[in-house]
């Protein structure tokens, strides 16, 4: 089978998870009565006044198989109900997040795995040296904290004990003149490209600066998991013949250590960046409520929180969280394996 | 009966040889000792609770208060670890949460393994339909972040503990199902269940009696480390307060109500303290957890 044929499948795959990730939240709207229900098809604030109405409009005393149908339209013409909390329609109110959240994944990412790599196979190329053991310390440890105590400890000693770095994404100044749509342009609402495009490449900056800590809580959390393949699929690689090989026929230390052994040890890697996929929605939740900083895991915390909402919590906002980062994850994962069938050709001819 | 004993004796020989042999490995490495000691003390401070911090209310996993004001006070002779927000007492908030921890740890373990071993034993050993469905169903679970899909479920189902506790099930048994049913899947054909099929036990038999002892204890022992994961889940959970009730001696939401005094170091005890017995009940058990996959992995052990 070709990478062609194996490409087709495994996007056809993907089809019915997705159905089956909408069927789950479906499910779990079924925990509510349609009156609480009533609140995930209004996309505005008057339209919490005539719920009865909304009740026979959405069908919502309909069998559930009709219901689910009539549920899956709207969810995919992009009404998400309306979010209590945020005061507009969901699918709005996470759009408007999502930059935030993306800036700071796209920065933890390269760190937490280039770093990663780089540390697994120091460590195992100094198998039992003092680097490996530093290396697998810091693997265990950063294994063991919770996210939310290893954030709020970086902002005690970085930002209560040396004022060095504040929460948040921007000061207040800086915050209000973003907001500002005369004064400064949101083309991507990225700070760091929207920053420099507006000439002010100093807003840009002050991002960065915002984006240490939560970038370093991320990183050391996520980072142990690729540190611990890496390296023991180093071990695995250099152990092999090829490398006997490659050493026996002159080549420096450094080029089978790069060209040989570490190219092969990637692969397994790559099969972890799902892990890693998962980890990282998990971790922003938590990272972004620790550090104030307003993306989507900020915004979602908050409105599990939001009081008035269904018991106490705005359930159209979190549910539309839990469907998109969903749908997200099951992307993440069909990008992966992609990847891992275009690198290791044995993958798409089983 | 003496019969029988010698029978059941014999037969668990290799299980214990087996188990032997693992220890003997695990107890070798210097990390894993820390492991069992640490693991060994929080076991003891949860045993001396009632000693060591007397409860003071009707239900002792309520933190007594010093007083109704909001600012934490520091360590004194009444408060040994001070107070956090609210003057909930830490040093009780921190001893009772101990048994916190295990409660949550064993119970979603415990829980989601009986659910994934009765699954994935019908799903691995009759194969066909059902198991297409059952498999089918936990790819859904597992095609979301897990601590996501749990705040959904906790939002959905009421917040609290108890549905915390209920939520880490629903999410956490998928995995394990799936390493169970591949693990009965791989014992099925086996010669001698093959025999004990042959020689007509019931269906019931051939599973309890032949396929789960010779596949189970791995899984269990697995499963079993990973409390630290999940009560590390669950105090994310309570940290975001959708888990432990106010007032309730949970360490994730002591760390919550320190949250807002952190710019003052101050207050260094409200979030030091909660955190270290998180930290290291945590790495307790992720220490043994790194010594026993060593050790059950097929291709590393014997070297």
């Amino acid at each position: 089978m070709g990478l062609r044929s194996y490409l087709i499948r495994r996007i056809l795959l993907v089809i019915p998870t997705l159905i089956g990730v909408t069927l789950l939240i479906f499910a779990v709207i079924q925990f509510f009565s349609p009156i609480d229900r009533a609140s995930l098809f209004i996309t505005d604030i008057k339209g919490t006044s005539d719920l009865d109405a909304i009740i026979a409009k959405y069908h919502l005393n309909d069998p559930v198989y009709l219901q689910y149908l009539y549920w899956l339209q709207a969810v995919l013409s992009g009404n998400l109900g309306w979010s209590y909390s945020s005061n507009m329609p969901v699918l709005k109110a996470m759009l408007k997040a999502f930059p935030t959240t993306a800036e700071l994944v796209l920065i933890s990412i390269p760190v937490i795995v280039l770093g990663g790599i780089k540390l697994g196979v120091a460590s195992a190329v100094h198998r039992d040296k003092l680097i490996d053991h530093a290396t697998r310390f810091l693997a265990i440890i950063g294994w063991s904290l919770p996210t939310f105590w290893l954030g709020l400890i970086l902002l005690a000693v970085f930002f209560g004990g040396l004022h060095w770095f504040a929460p948040g994404r921007l000061g207040t100044t800086s915050e209000d003149f973003v907001n500002n749509p005369t004064l400064f342009t949101q083309f991507t609402g990225i700070m760091m490209i929207d920053g420099p495009l507006n000439g002010r490449p100093d807003i840009a900056l002050e991002a960065l600066q915002h984006l240490v800590l939560p970038t370093i809580t991320l990183t050391i959390i996520s980072i142990a998991m690729i540190i611990r393949v890496m390296r023991s699929s180093m071990l695995e690689a250099l152990s092999k013949g090829y490398i006997t090989m490659a050493r026996a026929k002159g080549l420096t230390e450094k080029e089978v250590i790069n060209k040989h052994a570490q190219r092969n040890a990637l692969i397994p890697t790559i099969t972890l960046s799902g892990l890693l996929a998962a980890g990282m929605l998990n971790g922003v939740v938590i990272t972004e409520t620790v550090f104030q900083y307003k993306g989507l895991g900020y915004w979602a915390a908050k409105a599990a929180l939001a009081a008035g909402g269904t018991g106490g919590s705005d359930v159209p906002a979190v549910l539309g969280f839990a469907l998109f980062t969903g749908i997200l994850f099951v992307i993440a994962n069909l990008i992966v394996d992609i990847t891992y069938a275009y690198i290791d050709p044995r993958i798409r001819l089983e | 009966m003496g019969q029988r004993l010698r029978e059941f004796k014999s037969g668990m020989e290799p299980t214990i040889h087996e188990l032997r042999f693992m220890w003997s490995r695990v107890v070798e490495n210097p990390l894993s000792i820390l492991g069992f000691a640490i693991l060994a003390f929080f076991v003891l401070i949860a045993v001396l609770a009632p000693m060591m911090a007397p409860p003071q209310g009707p239900d002792p996993y309520i933190i007594p208060r010093g007083s109704q004001f909001d600012e934490p006070s520091g360590i004194s002779a009444t408060h040994p670890f001070g107070t956090t927000e609210g003057q909930y007492d830490i040093y009780y908030g921190v001893i009772w949460g101990t048994r916190t921890a295990f409660r949550i740890g064993i119970w979603v373990v415990g829980a989601s393994l009986i659910i994934s071993i009765a699954i994935g034993c019908i799903s691995g050993y009759y194969g066909g339909v059902i198991d297409e469905l059952m498999m089918r169903f936990t790819d859904i679970i597992l095609a979301f972040p897990g601590l996501i899909l749990a705040m959904a479920l906790v939002v959905a189902l009421g917040r609290g503990l108890d549905t915390v506790l209920l939520a880490l099930v629903l999410v956490g048994w998928p995995g394990y199902t799936r390493v169970v049913r591949a693990e009965i899947l791989r014992v099925k054909s086996e010669d001698y269940v093959e025999a004990a099929k042959a020689v007509g036990c019931s269906d019931l038999r051939v599973i309890v009696r032949h396929i789960l002892p010779n596949s189970i204890y791995p899984i269990v022992i697995m499963a079993s480390l990973d409390i630290g994961a999940i009560v590390l889940s669950a105090a994310a959970l309570s940290f975001l307060g959708i888990g432990a009730p106010e007032g309730y001696a949970d360490w994730g939401y002591m760390i919550s109500l320190s949250q807002t005094w952190i710019t003052n170091l101050k207050y260094w005890h409200t979030f030091t303290i909660p955190g270290i017995f998180i930290a290291t009940f945590v790495l307790g058990w992720n220490l043994l957890g790194d010594a026993f996959r060593d050790v059950l992995d097929p291709t590393l052990r014997r070297r």
